[in-house]
């Protein structure tokens, strides 16, 4: 899926970004957010006590421009925070629906009850209606083939140059919207209504009406609200506190205080972060259902992967050749290439390919008969005209050939086979004219790259299983290979199951992948459940998340996403807590220098006049939030460098950094605002 | 080094050594295991039986909370009775009248809340009857309820998923019989030798040099100081508390009694980690208080042993420091270490007059109280501490990106609930407390109370303001020291402080008591690589950054009007 820009910030978002920034303003939407709701109430005591410095000749409350300016630098913290909000919702919105523009308005030929055809806009098919699609046609929406077979260019989607195979029954019958029936013919039965399908469900979740607070959301905002409550506490017995030692304060001095107090940095930016998190799922083409499963895949102790296609490159390869004793080694070779000429399997194409070209190109099937495998004799091969067969096959099925024709199994050809086996191998016996000639070494190709990616998961805390087909000794080499922590060999759906339901048992949180229908119920039992997009409808509906991509390895990077939401929430509320020491030695100095000059002493930055520090630190107050908007919706990188490490490294950039960057911003304002006040 | 100096380090180190064998003591008592102190096991089984009581029955942490508040009410209206009928009571010698009603409201409450805030002096104002019936015995049941809180809070932690946490009798019994008494009575015999009396006879009359009769107030005060200081108590058997000669006679007492303030809050720490094998945990937490403690005490005293600047601007020399309001056996030094430990235990007695400390040690004090957990009192001390802890955690946990979870029990928007309003709750206490005071001494001088808000106070200015600030900081921290320059034995503070004092003993206990018992119901996450681990430098750093943002910068504007501008003003 190709993104119209790189950019944070594209015009058209940012222009409805502004726009949404005034709507935010309704007192109704701000309650959500109870540390800005306070500061939009004390914006608005500053405007009436504007208009009364304004058009009356009481001094006290200083002058009319003074109060105008701390104001409209009120406003203007609530406009950022606004901001900040509607440009995430923006851009997930933006990204969610140049999905669905494509699917809007595909015309779609409806199969009517009677068996003829109607034309009709894809937005007016209903649930369970049933359309027909060939060559050439766009899929108008999501559904579930019920009829044929077709080759499916999924590019607009997954951004994956080749075609798939959908057909109907099993696992890979689902289409999606706005793919394209490269050939053949399908029919298909709609599954979502309009308005319902994932990606509309996404676009609902990231636009403010349905979006619910996570729980960690909720216990964040219970902390903000508290932090809120103890700095009213503050401010509001200042007044007495102040009375009693005769030193008038303004009252745009005890809002300014209180709304550098609060936590406006955190409070501005947590929705952003929030719906950025989802943003950045979509991004990397996962549809989340809901917040929370984001989240939830950040805490992710246990990983189920499917071997094949995430461990493990697609299918076995041949890797090696070993002629019995006496065997001349490139008549083996010619003898393995002959028997699997014909071999359309990817272990046969995989047997020609390590032969070599220079083996293959002379050889010719003239006249040769192709024996296919076949489950009784489980074996495949080729008879050639002049009476030489050549037989593969597994080494009990071989032997029993040679066995019958009263050769031997040789010895040496046995060790081998064992060898391979231990080695996590597949071994191919070879027989010609039921002599065994040898064997050939099938190998499980592990991808380049993927133990890193267990490593980095292990220091995550995540523990990575394998869940194969295999037998237990190989899935055994092949997990000590890959580097994964456990593994389930021979696995069935119920095994996977299982596995859930013990780590859960133990107060684990796992997430897996899976496609198919009989998936369904581990994806619902997991926490955290992807669901491939080529998979059932069934799989679809019982994971929390659909991956467009059908990437196994997609996984990782979900709690990877999920991790940078968390962290990103903890570092900017703690820099917003650690921004409260500077403005205190701003802000606390000001308010009592002029009756208690002795007090000038805590003046540490030496900041010019009572108003020049108030103006300043609400200034830094306002502006730092524009300022962190990026790293809001961008997210702290994420390193997997250990919990103890992470923390250290975050409490010395946003703790320690979140000290002193006021101190030198509010400095650094004041130097501005001392040539005006 | 100056010997003085020494004696602090030498008291303070002396209390940290003891400290370590008592929390494994603690931790078997509260544990159950078989144990040599299993000899006061028939003493107990006739306490059960007398009260009725099945000691092994295991209680959610709801039912703690109700044993704990149903006893504390019992005290409550025994004891304020117990204060009003004194005069015709037996054992008063001296002929001392009853209580008024609202004094004996605020001296039970102060009493049954483990403050021992003193509105009355001891010499005129009790019994040995009450003494000893009301005052000395709350004084062991007040400590024992805070232990037997933390003692449930610590049982929810070491096991596993469960809502049985011990029971609270047990708990509680076994915390005066096993701990407090045997200190106690350590710490009585040592006082006794240096001098402090132990006898029911009335006030001893005596001829002076001159001729003159004077009588010396005396009574069983030996046995109520052990348990005063031990138990964070502080209420001290004659008005002026541990500064009286009879109550602290000579510089041994003073270490000893100091260490004894210091003993068990420290034990505790390391009862946790005995309990439950984490002694890394323990450390961290001791070391996160042992550092504030010593900033804090530096402070105290570095501006003790620099004296009074207007006095030095007067050209007098003061070589043994700010001896104002001090006891010349004690010494500057000896005195700034008592009251930093006295107030951040919340213990409450003193040896010097607080009032007269140097501005910045007076706010040093206030700081103590205001923090309330830097080792804090007996039990409650922990418990306010480890509000903090779960706010600390939840921060933490987001930053290394996990949902936060303590000790593998995951920490949701309930526990949040709970600990931000008891964190929310010590600062609001001592601010409107404030606040109301304020208000009427600025604008309602002379209010037809019965005694004028005008009149409350002795000194004007900052250091007035800096009176009623530590008046209530030291109710709202169940402290009861005093800056004494504060008239307060009149109907506003009686009350007002006296329900501070129950809002700030009781919600403390019930917040903890109710996180820990719902953190103990969840699930178990076994700890993995991507959890984060509360018992690192890192994390005690961010814990010590939270406590001092949150529980000692909210006070930062109070300070400056108090202290602050007090010290400001005084140095040229």
């Amino acid at each position: 899926m190709e993104t119209t820009s790189t950019s944070l910030f594209p015009r058209e978002q940012v222009r409805e970004a502004l726009v949404q920034s005034f709507v935010k303003l309704d007192p109704r939407s701000m309650l959500r957010n109870p540390v800005m709701f306070t500061v939009e109430i004390g914006t608005a005591i500053m405007f009436l006590v504007t208009l009364y410095s304004a058009f009356s000749s009481d001094e006290t409350q200083g002058g009319a421009g003074y109060n105008l300016v701390v104001f409209l630098v009120l406003f203007l913290t609530l406009l950022f925070a606004n901001f900040a909000e509607a440009i995430a919702e923006a851009r997930g919105k933006a990204q969610a629906s140049s999905l669905r523009k494509l699917r809007e308005d595909t015309p779609a030929r409806l199969r009517m009850p009677d068996g003829s055809e109607k034309t009709i806009r894809g937005s007016e098919l209903r649930k369970n209606d049933v359309f027909v699609c060939e060559t050439g046609d766009l899929v108008p929406t999501d559904g579930e083939i019920i009829e044929g077979l077709a080759s499916i260019d999924e590019s607009a989607i997954t951004g994956e140059s080749a075609p798939v195979i959908r057909e109907a029954g099993g696992d890979r019958s689902s289409v999606t919207g706005g793919t394209r029936v490269l050939s053949d013919r399908i029919v298909v039965q709609v599954t979502t209504d309009p308005g319902s399908s994932f990606l509309d469900r996404m676009i609902a979740l990231v636009e403010g009406a349905s979006r619910q607070k996570t729980p960690n959301e909720i216990a964040l905002t219970i902390l903000l609200a508290g932090f809120t409550l103890v700095f009213l506490i503050v401010c509001v017995t200042l007044k007495p506190f102040a009375d009693y030692a005769n030193t008038p304060i303004t009252i745009a001095a005890f809002i300014s205080l209180f709304v550098c107090l609060i936590p406006t940095t955190i409070g501005g930016l947590l929705s952003a972060i929030g719906i950025a998190g989802m943003d950045r799922a979509l991004r990397a083409n996962v549809i989340t259902k809901s917040g929370r499963a984001v989240e939830t895949a950040g805490d992710v102790d246990v990983l189920l992967l499917d071997k094949t296609g995430t461990i493990t490159i697609g299918n076995r390869k041949a890797t090696g050749f070993h002629p019995a004793p006496g065997m001349d080694r490139t008549s083996f070779i010619r003898s393995c290439a002959l028997g699997s000429l014909a071999d359309e399997t990817p272990e046969g194409k995989s047997i020609i390919e390590l032969a070599g070209a220079d083996v293959t190109r002379g050889l010719s099937l003239q006249g040769a008969e192709l024996i296919a495998f076949t489950a009784q004799t489980r074996t495949s091969g080729v008879d050639l005209g002049e009476g030489l067969r050549i037989r593969k096959g597994a080494q009990d099925a071989i032997r029993k050939l040679a066995v019958q024709a009263g050769n031997r199994f040789p010895a040496e050809v046995e060790a081998e086979v064992k060898r391979i086996a231990e080695n996590g191998g597949t071994p191919l016996v070879v027989a010609e004219n039921e002599k065994v000639i040898g064997c050939i070494e099938l190998q499980d190709i592990i991808k380049p790259g993927i133990s890193e990616r267990f490593e980095r998961l292990r220091k995550m805390g995540v523990k990575t299983v394998m869940v194969t087909g295999d037998n237990p000794l190989t899935a055994k080499f092949i997990a000590e290979k890959a580097g994964v922590d456990d593994y389930i060999a021979e696995a069935t759906p119920e095994d996977k199951m299982a596995y859930i339901k013990k780590e859960q048992q133990q107060g684990k949180l796992v997430a897996m992948m899976g496609d198919g229908t009989n998936d369904a119920p581990a994806l619902a039992q997991a926490d955290v459940g992807v669901a491939m997009n080529s998979g059932t409808q069934a799989a679809k509906e019982a994971g929390n998340m659909v991956d467009l991509d059908n990437d196994p390895t997609k996984l990782i990077e979900v709690v990877e996403i999920g991790k940078q939401l968390l962290m990103t929430r903890g570092t900017l509320t703690t820099f917003s807590i650690a921004n409260d020491v500077a403005k205190y030695f701003a802000i606390v100095p000001a308010l009592f220098m002029a009756s208690i000059p002795a007090l000038g002493a805590l003046n540490i930055m030496r900041l010019h006049s009572a108003e020049s520090a108030i103006l300043s630190a609400v200034i830094f107050n306002a502006i730092i939030i524009p300022l962190l908007i990026p790293l809001a919706l961008k997210g702290v990188t994420y390193r997997p460098i250990g919990a103890s490490a992470i923390l250290r490294r975050n409490l010395l950039i946003y703790g320690l950094g979140g000290v002193i960057v006021p101190f030198i911003g509010i400095k650094l304002i004041d130097l501005g605002v001392a040539l005006f006040f | 080094m100056n010997t003085e100096l020494i004696g602090v380090i030498a008291t303070y180190g002396l209390a940290i050594a003891l400290a370590i064998p008592l929390g494994r003591h603690m931790a078997a008592v509260y544990q159950g295991k078989k144990h040599w102190s299993d000899i006061f096991l028939p003493l107990e089984r006739l306490i059960y039986r007398i009260a009725g009581v099945d000691p092994n029955k295991e209680m959610d942490w709801k039912q703690h909370l109700k044993a704990l508040l149903t006893i504390n009410l019992v005290w409550f209206v025994y004891g304020f009775f117990m204060l009003m009928g004194q005069g015709v009571l037996p054992l008063n010698p001296d002929g001392n009248p009853g209580m008024s009603p609202h004094l004996a409201f605020n001296t039970i409450i102060s009493f049954v809340v483990n403050c021992n805030l003193q509105h009355y002096s001891g010499e005129s104002g009790l019994t040995y009857l009450t003494q000893t019936g009301v005052i000395m015995f709350l004084q062991f049941a007040s400590a024992a309820t805070g232990m037997a809180a933390l003692a449930t809070v610590f049982k929810a932690m070491a096991s596993g998923t469960t809502v049985a946490l011990g029971n609270f009798w047990m708990y509680f019994t076994r915390s005066i019989t096993r701990i407090l008494l045997p200190l106690s009575l350590v710490l009585a015999f040592i006082l006794v030798v240096q001098g402090t009396p132990m006898t029911f006879d009335g006030a001893a009359t005596v001829t002076t040099l001159e001729g003159a009769e004077q009588h010396i107030a005396q009574g069983p005060a030996s046995a109520m100081v052990a348990i005063k200081q031990l138990g964070t108590n502080g209420g001290g058997f004659f008005g002026v508390n541990s500064a009286h000669p009879l109550e602290n006679p000579t510089y041994l007492s003073n270490m000893v009694e100091t260490i004894a303030i210091l003993l068990i809050p420290m034990g505790l720490v390391f009862a946790l980690g005995f309990w439950l094998k984490r002694m890394r945990l323990a450390w961290t937490i001791f070391g996160v208080m042992t550092v504030g403690f010593v900033l804090l005490l530096t402070g105290a005293v570095i501006m003790e042993r620099a004296g009074n600047p207007a006095i030095a601007e007067l050209g007098v020399a003061q070589p043994t420091g700010s001896m104002e309001g001090k006891e010349t056996r004690f010494g500057a030094e000896a005195s700034a270490l008592w009251g930093v430990s006295t107030t951040a235990t919340s213990n409450g007695s003193v040896n010097a007059m607080h009032d007269s400390m140097t501005p910045l040690t007076g706010g040093i004090l206030m700081l103590d109280m205001f923090i309330n957990a830097f080792y804090g009192g007996v039990g409650v001390g922990f418990l306010n501490y480890y509000v903090f802890l779960i706010i600390a955690i939840f921060i933490a946990g987001l930053m290394v990106g996990r949902t936060p979870e303590f000790l593998g029990r995951k920490v949701e928007a309930r526990e949040m609930k709970i600990a931000t309003m008891i964190a929310l709750l010590h600062p609001f206490l001592i601010l409107v407390g404030t606040a109301i005071a304020s208000y009427a001494v600025a604008h309602t001088p002379a209010a037809a109370w019965d005694a004028e808000p005008q009149s409350w106070l002795n000194n004007p200015g900052a250091h007035g303001f800096g009176e009623m600030l530590y008046e209530n900081a030291s109710a709202a921290a169940n402290n009861g020291s005093g800056f004494e320059g504060l008239g307060d034995n009149n109907f506003f503070w009686n009350f007002m402080t006296g329900l501070v004092l129950i809002l700030g003993r009781f919600l403390p206990i019930l917040g903890p008591l109710a996180i820990a018992g719902l953190l103990a119901a969840k699930k178990v996450v076994p700890e993995g690589g991507g959890t984060l681990r509360a018992d690192t430098f890192t994390f005690g750093g961010l814990t010590f950054a939270l406590i001092f943002i949150l529980a000692a910068l909210s006070f930062f504007p109070a300070l400056a009007l108090g202290p602050l501008a007090e010290y400001f003003s005084l140095v040229p």
